[in-house]
């Protein structure tokens, strides 16, 4: 498959060298509050992962419309009423999934990281390279929320994507797994302080790792405060 | 930021009057006040439609959902054996300010066989969980024993206070057949506190609201027992 370099350097920045949670440090309200469970990380991430897209997809439709110095608002009540709608249209039609997510869905508007994007690169950029900077970084959001949920709930009650099949349907009842059988259970790592600490040594990790890669490749531009790419066009 | 091909369109623009929507125009449009003003408020109506539009669209659709939900967990505590009526239709509000059920009103749902009531079903809060309020509903039979409790929504610790769930322990079956007649007051309480309930090693405080939110429940039938078995 060819994507163009651009499009490549998006992808490689939502997912990793510019990741919301891993490099931008964003949203980690909704991160630490929801990743008790791997399945409640990929909940919360396709959630935010479907507003992501729509947002960016409409804030750079109306970008030559909006005024720079109203746009602030203009963006949050954008995110608010897409949410909303999001959210009724989830409790109306997919009611079993809303019942799962139907917690997190109204935090998603405090994701600050949907606001970063929306002011950072959907407001400047045309709509294909702002629907796929929020299909990137949506992504990355997800990946960051299931690893964290994973390794908490590894280290918390020794299971893997417990109740998985009430998110994703019954045909993922082989995912639920439980990995340490007669697991005696270590509470901190379900309440928010185990969430920075887990939080803490992945970033340490990511960071190690980055800069293993850097180190065997001088040339590349691996530094994780890489900025927005310039206009693609 | 650079507007598409702004300056091309700018240059064609002296012989074509322009609509304007047009790119140039809006770049002068965009530092005036009454335009910026406009956008905002033209951003809020587009919002506020659209919000309204759904609302119209799912309101009938999830009343319908919550309605199902609503009957489950009625079901949960009242063996269908019991009645033959539509709980959700046969209700009796009664005025609970001073039964603390969390709730001013309490909505009871009445099951019937055969016209006479069997018991009655209502749901009520225990506001003294660890982190909230946890709703439950519990059903009750015309003497006064108890059929059944069940957690609908809590925010209490996962692996400490969530043994209160049915789908974490079956503690909460515990309740099922106690009343005020075969238990005294003193006995309705946790262990610890010298009652008969067991609480959770490490979390004390969600068994004690929940079993004290039972009780209340319980002497709440009991003010309203004639009104409720009674009715129509």
């Amino acid at each position: 498959m060819f994507i163009s370099d651009s499009y490549r350097k998006i992808m490689r920045d939502g997912i990793w060298d510019n990741n919301i949670v891993f490099s931008q440090y964003l949203a980690l309200c909704p991160l630490l509050a929801v990743t008790v469970t791997a399945t409640n990380g990929l909940g919360m991430g396709l959630a935010t992962l479907a507003v992501l897209i729509s947002t960016n997809g409409i804030v750079s439709l109306s970008r030559q419309l909006i005024p720079s110095e109203v746009r602030i608002p203009i963006f949050v009540l954008l995110i608010a009423a897409i949410v909303t709608v999001v959210d009724m249209v989830m409790n109306a039609w997919l009611h079993e999934l809303h019942k799962v997510l139907g917690l997190f869905i109204p935090l998603i508007v405090t994701n600050c990281a949907i606001l970063g994007r929306a002011e950072s690169f959907a407001s400047r950029q045309p709509v294909s390279p702002s629907l796929w900077d929020g299909l990137m970084m949506g992504l990355g959001f997800t990946m960051a929320l299931v690893v964290l949920g994973a390794a908490r709930e590894i280290a918390s009650t020794g299971t893997l994507f417990a109740n998985a099949s009430l998110l994703l349907g019954d045909g993922f009842k082989f995912i639920e797994l439980t990995l340490i059988p007669d697991y005696k259970g270590f509470l901190l790592m379900a309440l928010p302080p185990g969430g920075f600490i887990m939080l803490a040594f992945i970033i340490a990790g990511k960071r190690l790792l980055d800069r293993k890669r850097a180190a065997n490749k001088p040339q590349v531009d691996l530094l994780p405060e890489q900025a927005i790419p310039e206009e693609i066009a | 930021m650079k507007l598409d091909s702004a300056e091309s369109k700018g240059a064609m623009e002296k012989e074509n009057p322009k609509h304007w929507l047009e790119l140039s125009n809006l770049e002068r449009l965009r530092s005036r006040l009454t335009f910026q003003t406009g956008i905002l408020a033209g951003f809020a109506l587009i919002a506020s439609f659209l919000l309204g539009i759904t609302n119209l669209g799912t309101q009938d659709a999830i009343q319908q959902r919550l309605d199902e939900d609503l009957k489950k967990s009625l079901e949960e505590v009242m063996p269908a054996a019991l009645h033959d009526n539509d709980l959700l239709k046969d209700t009796l509000t009664i005025p609970s300010r001073e039964d603390n059920l969390g709730a001013n009103e309490t909505i009871v749902y009445i099951a019937r066989k055969a016209g006479q009531v069997s018991a009655v079903c209502f749901k009520l809060a225990a506001p003294d969980g660890y982190s909230g309020a946890i709703n439950m509903v519990m059903g009750v039979s015309r003497e006064g024993e108890i059929l059944g409790v069940r957690i609908i929504s809590h925010a209490e610790t996962p692996g400490l206070g969530d043994k209160i769930e049915t789908a974490k322990s079956n503690w909460i079956m515990d309740f099922d057949g106690r009343s005020l007649l075969n238990l005294t007051d003193v006995q309705w309480a946790v262990k610890k506190d010298g009652g008969v309930f067991d609480q959770f090693s490490g979390a004390t405080i969600t068994p004690r609201a929940v079993v004290k939110a039972v009780h209340r429940g319980l002497q709440f039938f009991n003010r309203h027992r004639n009104e409720l078995i009674d009715s129509k």
